[in-house]
């Protein structure tokens, strides 16, 4: 046990630094580089002679690139971005405050969607070929081919504007410093209800499928049948067997889904206008500001690259057979 | 062709062709996808501002036909319009006399053009009416399938040669090369694939072409995943040390013996892989960094219909159906593919 997690833990320093030098080179591509010589000529808003020299001083693009490869990977380390070129403060800060909602909204999304997939999906798994479990199938197909913007979309015509149920813009109200504690919460939820809901239905619909061909899979197995002939209720039989060597290839799973809502997050979050990762992004983009555009990916790639330990590592530690590959 | 026994399983591919052909969901899925290729495919035939055929000052000319040609993927480049045509100012329109000769296109408008007032609806001049500024939603329409389909099959191109070599390199030499092409795997899926796309677009600026490489450059981990799978287990099967053992080279067997069993998934998620790279194209033209705002694509329409969602929510309508349907139709026939090629699968059964 302790062997494989050191192992896996050691894998992922090539990776950390495969990260490292990947964002390395976008750097080196950006404009204002000792390769493009010039500041100008770079779109309509080409970086200004200020900014290019203040690249040119945060980046040390005139220091040999081994030093600078260095330097970066300590300001890596170290979460050290330099300063935002927009409002001058530190980079870390910037992303900080949107790491926050982003990811809160992430594990929400992820926690509520198992919350619904597993009862609906055993329920599809134990009543195969029947009439519910083919529209279950067929909706999740349907579902599953909507994309998070159209379905944001959708969501923004009907409930939000049509209905009137939810605000699809921003966070917060505008009147949320005066609110209650209680009130504030339940603001932040019904600003968060609709962007959440872009997320929660595709994700839905990619693992009813899975978790019902994995269960319907296990529920073959002969361990199943032993349990049954054992005399154990079938409720039982379910939750103590059938349900845990489910749920064990969804850890895996978990793994893709982190990248995958963060990644979505761009265009949805600029949809309603929600203060996340996903806008920092798209703003930083829109304003060339390349020091919080380095660091969001860098900051990213890190947190996939540490949900994928974890996942692992949980995975070995819930399937014992991991250990001696 | 043999009479198919249904309930031997080695005879697996005579009950997939005959699942296939009871599938109608299948047959209608690729008659679309089809369809979609072929309105890409002559997008000047079907919507243009100027006419296939029309007779102009005593002479025949074919404007659409000709820039149908010369939109064609490597022999393209060979045709070019005859001349009064070519240049941007002239106006087929007003330029052709009334009762010359003149064959339109069924919708005698290109995807740029002014051609009618704002948000007009649906109407005989103007089959799914006109955008925010006038321009016919029709013609977009099937203008935009031309990005949607050139990026969807030109990148998944490139990321399944990228993730067949790698894959296949990594499975095949094993050791060191292996490990260092797992790492490289690892590091890609470490960035979300919007995120980066996202930051290189910025470096290379807008266009197909760009966009066609930044999805091609990072889409091919699964593939270069799946065919590694695939190389490592048929690496040790007896038939390969049968090659091996007759002389075969690795280059021989790589290509011949372990290549093949690798194409199937591959193919399967390639089909997946399209329905997702029309996705993110849709999403960056969505947030205007994609192709261009000169070029329509139907991102960009869903953006436009966005903007005055609550004035005019009709507009969204014929973009996100056809984003809709094509992912629909890239998920089904990408199922139907796998059930087909995957000889553990009898009928109606899936398998994670």
């Amino acid at each position: 046990m302790w062997h494989y997690i050191l192992k896996r833990i050691l894998l992922t320093i090539p990776t950390f630094v495969g990260i490292v030098l990947l964002t390395f080179l976008l750097i080196h591509q950006a404009p204002g580089s000792p390769a493009t010589g010039s500041a100008g000529g770079f779109g309509e808003s080409g970086v200004s002679a200020a900014d290019h020299a203040r690249l040119r001083a945060q980046f040390e693009l005139d220091a040999p690139i081994i030093v600078r490869f260095g330097h970066w990977m300590k300001r890596v380390v170290c979460f050290d971005f330099g300063q935002s070129f927009a409002d001058g403060r530190p980079v870390s800060q910037r992303i900080a405050e949107r790491l926050v909602p982003t990811l809160t909204l992430t594990f929400a999304i992820i926690a509520i969607a198992f919350a619904i997939v597993i009862p609906v999906a055993t329920y599809a798994a134990t009543h195969p070929g029947q009439l519910v479990d083919k529209i279950i199938l067929a909706a999740c197909v349907g579902f599953y081919a909507i994309p998070p913007y159209i379905l944001g979309m959708i969501l923004i015509l009907l409930v939000g504007v049509a209905l009137n149920w939810f605000p699809f813009a921003g966070l917060t109200s505008d009147d949320f410093a005066t609110l209650s504690t209680w009130q504030k919460f339940k603001d932040v939820i019904s600003h968060s209800a609709l962007i959440g809901s872009c997320f929660l239905i595709p994700l839905v619909a990619y693992l009813v499928p899975f978790v019902r061909a994995t269960m319907l899979s296990v529920l073959k197995e002969d361990f199943v049948r032993a349990a049954h002939a054992r005399g154990l209720s079938h409720r039982r039989v379910m939750l103590c067997h059938v349900l845990p060597n489910t749920l064990r290839p969804l850890l895996t799973v978990m793994g893709l889904i982190v990248p995958a809502v963060l990644g979505g997050s761009v265009v949805l979050e600029v949809m309603f206008s929600w203060p996340g990762m996903g806008r920092l992004l798209f703003e930083s983009i829109h304003d060339r500001d390349y020091p919080v555009i380095m660091g969001m990916t860098v900051l990213t790639a890190m947190i996939v690259l540490g949900v994928t330990l974890v996942v692992d590592l949980l995975y070995a530690w819930a399937d014992p057979r991991v250990r001696y590959v | 062709m043999t009479i198919a026994n249904p309930t031997n399983p080695i005879l697996w591919t005579d009950r997939a062709s005959a699942s296939k052909r009871r599938n109608w969901l299948t047959r209608s899925a690729a008659a679309i996808a089809i369809t979609f290729i072929l309105v890409a495919l002559l997008a000047p035939l079907l919507a243009w501002h100027q006419p296939i055929v029309c007779k102009y000052q005593g002479k025949y000319y074919f404007p659409a036909i000709s820039d149908t040609a010369s939109r064609l993927p490597l022999v393209g480049s060979w045709f070019q319009k005859a001349k009064p045509f070519r240049f941007p100012s002239f106006d087929a329109r007003t330029e052709l006399e009334p009762n010359a000769f003149a064959l339109w296109p069924p919708v005698p408008y290109g995807p740029m053009e002014m051609v009618a007032d704002a948000n007009c609806a649906a109407s005989r001049a103007h089959w799914l009416g006109t955008d925010d500024r006038g321009r016919d939603v029709l013609a977009r329409l099937i203008h935009g399938a031309c990005v949607s389909v050139r990026v969807g099959v030109y990148s998944m191109l490139l990321a399944g040669i990228v993730g067949i070599v790698i894959g296949g390199a990594a499975g095949f030499c094993g050791g060191a090369i292996d490990w260092m092409c797992s790492r490289l795997i690892e590091i890609m899926m470490c960035f979300p694939a919007f995120f980066l796309i996202l930051v290189v677009m910025v470096w290379i600026g807008n266009g197909v072409t760009g966009i066609i490489l930044v999805i091609g450059l990072t889409q091919w981990t699964s593939i270069a995943r799946l065919v590694r799978a695939e190389f490592l287990s048929g690496r040790e099967l007896d038939f390969v040390d049968a090659a091996r053992s007759y002389g075969a080279s690795g280059w021989y067997i790589a290509l011949r013996h372990l290549l093949p069993a690798a194409l199937a998934p591959t193919l399967v998620a390639l089909t997946f892989g399209v329905a997702d790279a029309i996705l993110l194209e849709a999403g960056l033209s969505w947030l205007g960094l994609g192709v261009g705002a000169d070029v329509a694509t139907w991102g960009g329409m869903l953006r436009d219909a966005y903007d005055q969602i609550r004035t005019h929510p009709g507009l969204m309508t014929a973009p996100c159906a056809a984003i809709f349907i094509s992912v629909l139709c890239c998920h089904i026939l990408g199922e139907q593919l796998r059930r087909s090629l995957d000889p553990r699968i009898g009928f109606g059964e899936s398998r994670s």
